[in-house]
């Protein structure tokens, strides 16, 4: 009994220093668990993320081996040749203006796409936040099922809908809307439907994500307010689903800049985008550097869009969070 | 403002008025009767309560009136004119939301202006009115605060002045101090009454909670199942409750069952079972002579000593002593209990002992008899 008293006597006379001694002690256990728990994932990530960036990095400075692989010589031939060409009879440089329009095709393409996924999205979204708790899961569930199928798969289904004898042609003819087949396949028409379909979800779930969370008393408050639909959507829902808007951008418009399936099958291989010039210089065009180099521009042009994005768009939501 | 119907202004119409409302949500077997048939009349300037426990169909009425349900049947004038088909953003009334929905996205100048501005007004006059607006409710230093920033009770006073901002002919609060702690709750409830003095709009309150009905009140509805009860001043609902629902619902009371004797237009007396023959008051279209339910409120009757003043006698069970007052609990035998309230003085004490045998006598005409 009375070592228990002295124990309890001790204990309150130093319980203080003891209760942050052990949170102290705890925090610490805390720490060097959480540093043990993810260093796997770290270790994943610089072996498959910074480590080939690293050596694509060293590879855009070196020069072209003859049959593909480089020669460990300094070069700034990667470099040059993303906008320069040097001509093969008198060694002239000149603005390379294949590079040039593919460059523009892409970011304009994965404009349009961002757009229209955002279009079409949007709404979607809104009607899924706005069903009933059960049926929501069921919508969105429905949303998930392309990506159980394999992309080329979807992308086939596709070039089966809008080619020449597809579905869409078959029925305006036999409609006797038109009389020849309208080209939609191997156009940019073609890739931006593609890119659209297959990154819809990207942005339809953050957007979804945002609206879930908005109060739609608010709504309701803005139509008291004497605000139309159209003024209520503006004024109230888009401004408070904006975060959701910005990630459901960013996500589609990101892996569309540097698509290379859709465009290679959609565009038919003349309507390039700079995923299929990058993988045209690793594979016949053996120009390794040059492949290294547009990947990093492809990376700078990604990372500064980002930024005015984040920037421009982001900036007046985190003010009050 | 393109409202409708400004110039048809009959003399002084009803500020609202809604006609054989009924409102019906779901179908089938998950079928909810909202509002059964309810006809009520608002008049200008009045502070008036919707009073009822959750459920039974208040915050329904409200939302009809303010276009955010339509209802199947019946239809609701505002000022004279049938709104029933308008949406919520071309009626002149304004909602106090009881979670308040201020915008997150806004400052609280932005909130109160918000509606102005839907309304196109010309930016000098929604800064003026915006100005009035927070020093009516006393808000001026926080003018460019986000809401998230501010606490409660200011929360409150921001939705009240977005709400009054665009002067509606018709203010609806749903409940809007259910959230506030008990003290702030009572300042509210003052601030209430004084801005509905000051702006002169009418106000339609809605509220489960009796005190602050009867406190508020110019008059309340009492509700209950989707129908109205009993509409009156809050004397009238406290004093003569006509059916057995609202002198349950409002304030505390006894059940008495008696015999009417004599009924003379509201003014008749009733045989207790002690045998005792007391003045009761009548409900308007109450039933014919026979079995009556009466109610007398604790505070209208008196522990005396058993004899001739006593229009009934029981057992002392239990004294609850309130401070300021005393709850005495008397057994009457087949009945059950009957509560007293009698105030406190100085020298009662110890004057009745649990246990014993007592009397208690009525204050005359304290007696209301019930419609059922």
């Amino acid at each position: 009994m009375s070592t228990l008293d002295q124990l309890a006597q001790s204990e309150l006379a130093t319980g203080e220093n003891r209760a942050s001694a052990i949170a102290d002690a705890t925090h610490r256990a805390h720490v060097r668990r959480r540093l043990l728990l993810t260093t796997p994932a770290l270790i994943v990530l610089f072996c498959a993320a910074s480590g080939p960036l690293l050596i694509m990095l060293i590879y855009s400075f070196l020069s072209a081996g003859d049959y593909g692989g480089v020669e460990w010589t300094l070069s700034w031939d990667g470099w040059a040749n993303v906008f320069m060409q040097r001509d093969i009879f008198d060694g002239t440089l000149s603005i390379a203006d294949a590079h040039v329009s593919i460059l523009w095709r892409s970011v304009k393409l994965s404009l349009l796409t961002t757009f229209t996924a955002l279009v079409f999205g949007f709404p979607t979204a809104y009607f899924i936040a706005t069903r009933p708790p059960r049926t929501r899961n069921l919508w969105l569930f429905l949303i998930t099922i392309p990506f159980w199928t394999n992309l080329l798969i979807r992308t086939f289904a596709i070039m089966e809908v809008i080619r020449n004898q597809g579905v869409i042609n078959t029925i305006l003819k036999s409609l006797e809307l038109i009389d020849e087949p309208i080209q939609m396949l191997f156009t940019d028409f073609a890739i931006m439907i593609g890119m659209t379909y297959v990154y819809l979800p990207l942005m339809v779930l953050p957007i979804y994500a945002s609206m879930e969370k908005l109060d739609f008393r608010l709504v309701e408050a803005g139509y008291d307010l004497y605000a139309t639909r159209f003024r209520v959507l503006r004024r109230i829902i888009l401004p408070l689903v904006k975060p959701g808007v910005v990630a459901g951008s960013i996500l589609v418009f990101i892996p569309s800049l540097g698509a290379y399936v859709t465009p290679r099958l959609l565009g038919g291989g003349k309507n390039m985008m700079l995923g299929n010039l990058i993988e045209l210089q690793f594979g016949q065009g053996r120009n390794w550097p040059l492949g290294a180099a547009l990947s990093f521009s492809l990376l700078i042009i990604v990372m500064a869009a980002l930024l005015i994005y984040v920037r421009g768009v982001g900036k007046p939501e985190s003010g009050h969070d | 403002m393109g409202m409708g119907g400004m110039s048809t202004r009959k003399d002084s119409p009803a500020a609202v008025e809604a006609n054989g409302v009924s409102k019906i949500f779901g179908d089938g077997s998950d079928k909810v009767v909202a509002l059964d048939d309810v006809s009520v009349t608002i008049k200008q300037n009045e502070f008036f309560t919707l009073l009822g426990p959750s459920g039974c169909g208040k915050t329904t009425l409200l939302r009809l009136i303010a276009g955010f349900d339509h209802p199947n049947n019946g239809n609701i004038l505002l000022e004279g004119d049938d709104i029933s088909g308008l949406p919520p953003y071309q009626r002149q009334v304004n909602t106090v939301f009881q979670n308040y929905a201020l915008f997150p996205h806004m400052t609280v100048a932005g909130n109160i202006a918000f509606g102005l501005e839907m309304l196109d007004k010309p930016r000098n006059e929604i800064d003026a009115t915006v100005a009035n607006m927070l020093k009516l409710v006393r808000m001026e230093e926080l003018r460019d605060r986000q809401t998230s920033q501010i606490s409660g009770g200011q929360q409150q006073r921001v939705a009240l002045a977005r709400a009054l901002a665009p002067h509606p002919k018709v203010l609806l609060l749903d409940e809007p101090l259910s959230a506030l702690d008990l003290k702030l709750r009572k300042e509210m409830q003052i601030e209430l009454k004084r801005l509905q003095n000051e702006t002169g709009i009418t106000f339609i309150f809605v509220t489960h909670d009796q005190e602050e009905a009867l406190t508020m009140s110019d008059r309340i509805a009492v509700m209950s199942n989707g129908n109205i009860l009993q509409i009156g001043s809050p004397r009238e609902i406290y004093d003569h409750p006509a059916e057995r629902f609202v002198a349950n619902f409002i304030g505390e009371t006894n059940f008495l069952t008696a015999d009417l004797v004599l009924a003379k237009n509201k003014a008749g007396k009733i045989k207790l079972s002690s045998g005792k023959t007391i003045a009761a008051t009548l409900p308007d279209n109450h039933a014919a002579n026979g079995k009556v339910t009466a109610v007398v409120r604790p505070e209208h009757a008196r522990i005396v000593k058993p004899g001739t003043s006593a229009a009934l006698e029981g057992r002392l069970d239990n004294i609850v002593y309130f401070g300021t007052d005393t709850h005495y609990h008397v057994k009457l035998g087949a009945e059950g209990d009957f509560i007293v309230r009698m105030q406190n003085s100085r020298d009662d004490a110890g004057k009745f002992a649990a246990g014993s045998k007592v009397g208690i006598a009525i204050d005359s005409n304290a007696a209301q008899v019930l419609r059922d």
